[in-house]
């Protein structure tokens, strides 16, 4: 097994060594159900998708990804781990892989678990099978995208709260970018060109064109694109900020 | 073999390693000595790639630490200062961790975790989670981690710090055992640890070299070097010692009856005073020649070095 294989093994028992990741899918599974159910009008709909379901994944992660990539620097940073880690003959960016490798398995597990809820549809009525497969993929590459954000957060500071708000708001920034009424603001004044470029940046305009079954390469490339990005940012970051 | 050439670390205006030239020949315990602040931290931070110095290179055993980090990393075993760990793993599977990050696979793995273990006698606490081990077996584990892959070159930054006596002493023994084909660096304000376990000392403060010698050569620069210390059961006048030949000064304590003789540029003086005792008929309870006192060297250097 190479480098980025056993820092992710050791990564992902770090999340179950502690009641943390219990507690957060715990969590994670509770909410997707109000959402869903409560919130999204499951019921009412009289539809057999998840639509419901997905539409909500985007504000779930928005504030349980951060909890999850806080931790993935600043813990080793404050502790002084990092400094081990860093005279191990492993490579800068074989640590930052095997980090969020870690780190999106585990989401991934998470959103694995919400399966009664595809269950419950499939028992309702007859869903198509493949859109919802490929609203999950959407939804797991969107969680690596928050993930990869909060990566580099992590790594700037050593103070895990900072890390959790920065994550939240630059995500945050990245949800509404595709919003209408975000778009309203410039459309009066801005090129199309930018207006397109806004909204091609927003996490919301991708995750919604997979969730609707069609998996484009433009879309897979975004995500992808966004989390290559934020992790070579993370590891520039990494490479600064190690010595404070 | 290490080689620092010239190494210098600048944080913004603030230097904190000013150009350290030095050359390690394997066999060789060298003792970072200096006041903290001086230095020690950051140039060994350097020396395993952790840290890019703002100039001046550092290469060990022929691998340029810069240029190429990864070989140079393999041939080391570093115990950061404070010796940080993960705390949620057990003993063991840090170990295995390590092991395998290492580049060692299965049974060779498991042979090299054991080897460590029982070298540093943690046995009793292999399957304990390191965060509930106390502040020795944590160091303890530290050097386990670091020795593991029977590296070359052994840099340990504080190592004996916040042990107590016995395990000072195992680490020290450790480390003796560990030298003869190696090349071991200690960072430590502990002096006796200097003379108990070292080679040769590097003193540096602010950022420099301001001795490098044998522990014995640095001893010699003190002024109690060849000193004569008298223990007397009745106090006596000083003044006829004052006149012995190669006598710099002479000083009593309060009693009267601790007496010791300054030599002049370390000069034996032992039998002069022995003379003058033997003449005079002072009852002397003790009587000994002083190797010379590291610390006193030690104030005098650094603080010196630092105006």
């Amino acid at each position: 097994m190479n480098a980025v294989g056993i820092l992710f093994r050791r990564e992902l028992g770090a999340y179950f060594a502690t009641p943390l990741a219990y507690v957060y899918t715990t969590i994670f599974l509770m909410l997707a159900g109000v959402f869903t159910f409560y919130l999204g009008n499951f019921y009412e709909r009289q539809q057999a998708d998840l639509v419901s379901f997905f539409n909500f994944h985007p504000w779930l992660y928005l504030f349980l990804v951060p909890a999850v990539s806080m931790r993935l620097w600043a813990e080793d940073r404050r502790s002084g781990v990092i400094e081990l880690l860093m005279t191990l003959p492993v490579r800068n960016f074989e640590l930052v892989l095997g980090k969020f490798l870690a780190a999106w398995v585990f989401t991934g597990l998470a959103l694995a678990l919400t399966f009664p809820v595809w269950l419950t549809v499939s028992y309702l009525g007859d869903p198509d099978h493949g859109v919802i497969l490929a609203s999950y993929l959407g939804s797991w590459l969107m969680a690596g995208s928050f993930l990869a954000v909060g990566s580099c957060m992590s790594a700037a500071t050593r103070n895990q709260v900072i890390a959790f708000i920065f994550t939240l708001v630059t995500c945050f920034i990245f949800i509404v970018s595709g919003f209408s009424m975000v778009l309203d603001a410039f459309s009066g004044w801005a090129p199309t060109a930018v207006l397109d470029a806004i909204a091609a940046l927003s996490f919301l305009t991708h995750f919604d064109a997979i969730a609707k079954g069609v998996i484009s390469a433009r879309d897979l490339l975004y995500f992808v694109g966004m989390i290559v990005v934020w992790l070579l940012a993370t590891s520039i970051v990494i490479d600064l900020k190690k010595a404070e | 073999m290490i080689e620092l050439k010239s190494l210098t670390k600048r944080f913004g205006s603030f230097t904190a390693v000013d150009g350290i030239s030095l050359s390690v020949q394997s066999g060789e315990v060298l003792g970072f000595l200096g006041p903290n602040g001086a230095g020690k931290s950051t140039t060994m931070k350097m020396l395993t790639g952790f840290l890019p110095p703002t100039a001046g290179t550092a290469v060990v055993n022929g691998c340029d630490v810069q240029e190429n980090t990864l070989q140079a990393q393999r041939q080391i075993g570093y115990l950061p200062e404070g010796a940080p760990l993960y705390g949620d793993m057990s003993v063991g599977r840090f170990l295995r961790f390590i092991a395998e990050i290492r580049g060692f696979r299965g049974g060779e793995a498991e042979k090299r975790v054991l080897q460590s273990v029982d070298r540093l006698e943690l046995r009793g606490v292999y399957h304990q989670s390191i965060e509930t081990l106390s502040k020795g077996f944590k160091r303890r584990v530290g050097l386990a981690q670091a020795i593991l892959h029977d590296p070359k070159v052994l840099i340990l930054d504080e190592p004996t710090d916040g042990l107590d006596p016995n395990q000072k002493h195992q680490v020290r023994q450790l480390i003796q055992a560990l030298s003869q084909d190696k090349i071991v660096v200690i960072s430590t304000h502990i002096l006796e640890e200097v003379s108990a376990v070292c080679t040769r000392a590097v003193i540096i403060s602010a950022g420099r070299v301001v001795a490098d010698g044998t522990p014995v050569e640095l001893e010699q620069r003190s002024r109690h070097h060849q000193a004569v210390s008298l223990v007397m059961n009745a106090e006596i006048d000083v003044s006829s010692l004052r006149g012995l030949p190669g006598v710099a000064d002479v000083q009593t304590d309060e009693s009267g009856q601790q007496v010791t003789v300054f030599p002049a540029n370390g000069q034996a003086i032992f039998p002069h005073v022995q003379a003058l005792v033997q003449e005079k008929g002072w009852q002397v309870e003790a009587m000994h020649v002083e190797r010379g006192r590291l610390d006193e060297v030690f104030r005098e250097i650094t603080i010196g070095g630092a105006q």
